[in-house]
């Protein structure tokens, strides 16, 4: 099974060495602990286990139609869990709360806002004529843009504190969201089910060549992300040790917010807003781990990501029979999570 | 020297720092004492950078704080401030190794394991080394914080409150600390401090600021007087001297 093989080397790739390499530079004095060591060693076999009977369960001898189509799956189930493992673990230290995520704060929100303007402003007609990989550059773009300039905004020089920001954002997020449904009600019924097509793309019809692009996209992304890991650390002690340790808040900030923004757009233009899945693997990564360290939560969190992606989707498909969507059981989940997460910090 | 020029803040109409201009001395313990909302702490926070100001130049030897690269103002000067308290999970020579950040971003060299153990030594936290800072008590966490400011090696050392929710037992330990680091490493010291008796005890200068305005700036046998401190405090003091400190009595 050649495919197969390529698969796990290609996933690891995508995260292990990466992270190695940054733990190497950025605290050559210590590495893993025996804790951190474990958790890696058990979501690796964990990962392991779990694509593989993704890539052959029920195959029923048709190999050759169905190897390369869930390789593709599980591809794009990486590509996705990294993206949004990685933007909330960023997000949660730029704003020192664990409970929010960039959907929450309406990240996604912007982008279905801006691929729906798009279609209402050009018409459906001139967006089919369009090549989706200029659709999906010009939607990025423009989501990374207005989000970068509106949440850089919100955040200022960080004097404001942080419960503006998490208002705002949330509003600018209902907000958002209220102009996206405008804009469906409004629409030419056609114009709306070609919108919903290329909006909510599933994980059961992936568009390929948006895959390789989305993937190369995230590479950057995440390397980027590790290279700041110090940055990162340096950050959640808050913002004026940060400054006072001499980080360039304000510019750091940017950067991170701009990443985090390109992530989100990555992963919603595969498969659509996926609420609760940062919050909840980027909390369970700091509770296997327990450190503060970027280098190590960020793999952790990517890797729990693709786990509970992969598992989810092959439970989906086998289990529940294609009777719902990855995104509902994901949210369920989340939610519970979530509600859990806000009980114990209440008690706390 | 620090130099600061004509700095002002204001919030809407009101003026918190009004036009001061001081020259900080790059050795010994500096005082700054005053009521609430004098202006002390808004003083220190525009000094460190941490609050933009309205108007006025901030001068580090010669680096303009608000224009220079905050990597090079983070190796000649620190601030340790009271109210923000990190959620990170971080043992105390995690914290300590932080102070490290300006000199090695990220990449501890042995100069640096070097810096960090002497600053765990000098803040008598060696048993401590490996406890997560959330589970410190008070002393033992402020401690911390002097370590890692110790392990950052600026020449001026901003310390905002810091005897803040300390019993006598640790203000004092930790203002002995403060003047053992002026003393012995030649580091410059300024300090917000409420309690008059410790600046008059262990400062070389004293900088009275009322209403945003300095009123009263010198060693403390001017400035621990009768007149002085009821000019600044608008209350009545009685000054004593006790074994060769003033000590100002306002009890009553």
């Amino acid at each position: 099974m050649p495919p197969r093989e390529q698969h796990t080397i290609l996933i690891s790739q995508g995260d292990e060495p990466a992270d190695q390499a940054t733990e190497a530079s950025a605290l050559p004095a210590r590495g893993l602990t025996t804790r951190q060591k474990r958790v890696f060693a058990g979501l690796a076999l964990l990962l392991v286990v779990s694509v593989a009977v993704f890539l052959t369960w029920d195959v029923n001898g048709h190999w050759d139609f169905a190897l390369p189509r869930r390789t593709e799956q599980v591809v794009a189930l990486a590509v996705v869990g990294i993206a949004i493992a990685a933007s909330t673990v960023v997000f949660h230290t730029v704003t020192a709360n664990r409970i929010l995520t960039p959907s929450i704060m309406g990240f996604d929100a912007l982008y279905v806002l801006v691929a729906t303007a798009l279609v209402f402003l050009l018409g459906s007609t001139t967006v089919a004529q369009i090549d989706p990989l200029v659709m999906f550059g010009l939607n990025t773009a423009l989501m990374m843009g207005c989000a970068t300039a509106l949440y850089r905004w919100i955040l200022g020089n960080g004097e404001r504190g942080l419960y503006t920001l998490i208002l705002v954002g949330v509003v600018a997020g209902t907000f958002f969201m209220s102009l996206t449904n405008f804009m469906f009600r409004t629409m030419d019924p056609n114009e709306f089910d070609s919108l919903m097509t290329t909006l909510f793309a599933s994980f059961n019809a992936i568009d390929t060549t948006l895959l390789w692009i989305g993937g190369g996209l995230l590479l950057l992304g995440v390397v980027a992300i590790f290279k700041m890991a110090p940055q990162l650390d340096v950050l959640s002690l808050g913002r004026e040790r940060a400054i006072t340790l001499g980080l360039d808040y304000r510019r750091t900030v940017t950067w991170l917010l701009l990443i985090v923004a390109l992530l989100v757009s990555v992963s919603t233009a595969l498969v659509g807003p996926i609420t609760f899945l940062g919050l909840l693997v980027a909390n369970l990564a700091y509770q296997l781990t327990r450190t503060h360290r970027h280098a190590v939560n960020l793999a952790t969190a990517s890797l729990v990501a693709i786990v509970a992606l992969v598992a989810g989707q092959a439970i989906l498909e086998h289990v529940l029979d294609h009777n719902g969507t990855l995104g509902s059981i994901i949210n369920v989940i989340g939610g519970l999570y979530f509600i859990g997460l806000l009980l114990k910090e209440a008690r706390a | 020297m620090i130099t600061i020029d004509s700095l002002t803040k204001s919030y809407d109409e009101h003026v918190v720092v009004n036009d001061v201009s001081l020259q900080l001395p790059d050795s010994g313990v500096t005082s700054l004492i005053g009521p609430n909302g004098a202006g002390k702490s808004t003083l220190l926070s525009m000094v460190s950078r941490i609050l933009g100001a309205d108007a006025g130049v901030v001068s580090v030897e010669g680096l303009d704080v608000f224009k220079a690269p905050s990597k090079d103002v983070a190796k000649k000067l620190s601030i340790l401030r009271q109210d923000a308290h990190t959620t990170a999970r971080i043992t105390v020579r995690e914290l300590v190794e932080f102070g490290r950040y300006p000199h090695s971003h990220g990449r501890l060299t042995p100069e640096c394991h070097a810096a960090v153990a002497e600053a765990l030594e000098y803040c008598d936290l060696v048993d401590l080394t490996d406890r997560p800072i959330h589970q410190l008590s008070g002393g033992q966490r402020q401690r911390a914080y002097v370590a890692m400011v110790l392990a950052q090696d600026t020449r001026y050392v901003l310390l905002d409150e810091p005897l803040n929710n300390l019993d006598m037992v640790h203000a004092t330990g930790l203002m002995q600390l403060l003047r053992r680091l002026a003393d012995e490493k030649g580091k410059s010291i300024v300090l917000v401090l409420h309690d008059v008796n410790y600046a008059s005890v262990y400062s070389d200068r004293i900088i009275a600021m009322r209403d945003g305005d300095v009123v009263h700036d010198g060693p403390p046998e001017t400035v621990i007087t009768e007149g002085a401190l009821g000019d600044v405090y608008d209350m009545e003091f009685s000054v004593h001297t006790l074994g060769g400190d003033r000590i100002a009595a306002y009890f009553r």
